[in-house]
């Protein structure tokens, strides 16, 4: 007999693998580890402002993450400081401000839990956000397969993308949006500091296994699943956290791959 | 195919000047590209080459100065460094289809046309220098263009592929009719393959037929120095390479790659 919890756990989670497995990849071609870390880090900030101001706290999210990106195209204009180091300034003073704002939420707003945010509470998710999961899953896949193609030559090269005709800051910022909400999504399942190992395991993984960008998404999404239920699975039966459990069981499954790759 | 389209301007650039944190990279630049021509740009490293190029594409925006693209032009652009990642699994099927939508027909009558129909299904990462600018070549064509633009095209080709590549450009440019703009930092190479050469160092130096300009002073006064001490090393050949590096008689030679006994000793 499995309990209601532990379903509406798998649904969650499972929702969540198959956005994050495809988008991990674009993140991993296009080398956005450390832009999707800061825009995980800034999230804790844009639910601590949606809850202060009443909103669902995935518009605090993506408008962090809109802010984000803004201010990242505005410090980049000027080159003295690599995009890396930006993005670690930015990262880690969006992660303070947002500890320090919900601890003044907290002391107005009883019962809100900084560690749910941090490391997931994928247990604790209800039948409506699972519902919400996945029309958010299905409209976010929408977008990505309609973008697919250009999404693919933006990683090739942007000038060559931009004399085909793509509109590259739209493709770009489109993707960012879609990452805000895979992110804002992710909070509840694995918390935002492990966030982006969920959306970079999986696709690593998957690359050793393709050989073109179709196969890499769709054993990615595999993988991210793969994942999730191996993670909540050692999480029910070993009572480990299971948000850490998933993100274990990604990590084990990239190394495995590797092994198996290296004898092939 | 090459028709009487021959004198449409299809991008021509008037007075452009573009400066970069103080740095002056491009100044007072005239030129125009028509309809079945070649044009080449040369000069040395950071004349401005890649500059000129990316502002008349539309990638970046001159400091002074008017641009004219002809309405409507479609454009097939080989940029000068194209690195695709390991992590990117992509043959060169998948390459030539972000360049849109296409048939497997189309993709095969295009590789055909720079001699790669074999690579169809081979990862981009496992190509030469050589076959892989002749697949950037091929992309630049799917989308049918008026003009194509290319970057050192010739770059990581060793010499025969070179010359042999040049041949392919000026064999494609008088199939479709297009005007072709190349960047070139070596005049004799490109020769024999382009109708006009502008010869950029910040400003226009000179510019005209391939022949004048290798005698011009202003060419020789910034090339002039770098051929001294370089005695020309000619020799004579009895084949010649395809673009696979396949052994092939030249006209009137019954013993392709036999070289004439003795040449060698002593």
């Amino acid at each position: 007999m499995i309990d209601d919890f532990i379903i509406n756990a798998l649904l969650a989670g499972v929702a969540l693998a198959l956005v994050a497995g495809p988008l991990g990849c674009i993140v991993v071609w296009r080398r956005m580890a450390y832009f999707g870390d800061t825009l995980a880090h800034s999230a804790l900030l844009g639910v601590a402002l949606a809850v202060s101001a009443q909103l669902m706290p995935i518009l605090g999210v993506v408008f962090i993450g809109v802010v984000l990106a803004a201010l990242l195209f505005w410090l980049e204009q000027r080159r003295e400081l690599s995009a890396d180091t930006l993005l670690g300034i930015l990262s880690h003073s969006a992660l303070a401000l947002g500890l320090i704002v919900f601890s003044i939420i907290q002391a107005r707003v009883p019962g809100i839990d900084l560690m749910a945010y941090l490391f997931g509470d994928i247990l604790a998710v209800n039948q409506t956000e699972i519902v919400w999961m996945y029309i958010g899953t299905i409209f976010i896949l929408s977008v990505f397969a309609w973008l697919w193609r250009s999404l693919i030559s933006i990683s090739v090269n942007e000038d060559m993308a931009r004399t085909d005709g793509i509109n590259v800051s739209m493709v770009r910022f489109v993707f960012m949006l879609l990452l805000a909400m895979v992110i804002a999504a992710a909070i509840k399942v694995v918390g935002i500091l492990l966030v982006t190992a969920l959306l970079i395991i999986p696709a690593a993984s998957a690359r050793a296994f393709s050989s073109t960008p179709v196969q890499m998404v769709l054993l990615s999404g595999l993988m991210a699943v793969s994942a999730v239920v191996l993670g909540l699975g050692a999480s029910f039966y070993q009572d480990l956290p299971a948000g850490p459990a998933i993100v274990v069981a990604a990590a084990l499954g990239f190394f495995l791959t590797r092994i198996t790759s290296a004898r092939i | 195919m090459s028709s009487d389209t021959g004198n449409e301007v299809l991008i021509s650039a008037e007075n452009l000047g573009y400066t970069i944190r103080g740095q002056q990279v491009l100044k007072a630049v005239s030129l125009k590209l028509q309809a079945g021509e070649t044009v080449t740009l040369i000069g040395p490293n950071g004349a401005g080459k890649t500059s000129l190029v990316r502002i008349l594409l539309g990638l970046k925006k001159a400091t002074l100065g008017e641009i004219y693209r002809k309405p409507g032009i479609k454009i097939g652009y080989v940029p000068q460094k194209l690195h695709i990642d390991p992590v990117l699994p992509l043959r060169v099927r998948d390459f030539l289809l972000t360049a849109g939508r296409f048939d497997h027909q189309q993709l095969v009558a295009v590789l055909e046309e720079v001699e790669m129909a074999h690579l169809l299904a081979s990862p981009v990462q496992t190509l030469s220098g050589g076959e892989f600018q002749r697949v950037l070549l091929a992309r630049a064509l799917l989308n049918r263009p008026h003009v194509l633009v290319l970057d050192e095209p010739a770059q990581g080709v060793d010499i025969i592929g070179q010359q042999a590549l040049y041949q392919t450009i000026k064999h494609v440019r008088d199939r479709h009719g297009c005007g072709v703009l190349m960047v070139s930092h070596d005049l004799h190479l490109v020769m024999a393959s382009t109708d006009r050469v502008i010869c950029l160092n910040t400003h226009i130096c000179c510019t005209g037929h391939p022949d004048d300009i290798s005698a011009h002073p202003e060419y020789l006064k910034i090339f002039g120095q770098a051929m001294e001490g370089l005695a020309p090393y000619s020799h004579h050949h009895d084949h010649a390479h395809d673009a696979h590096g396949n052994v092939i008689p030249l006209a009137g030679d019954n013993e392709p790659g036999q070289h004439e006994a003795g040449t060698h000793d002593r």
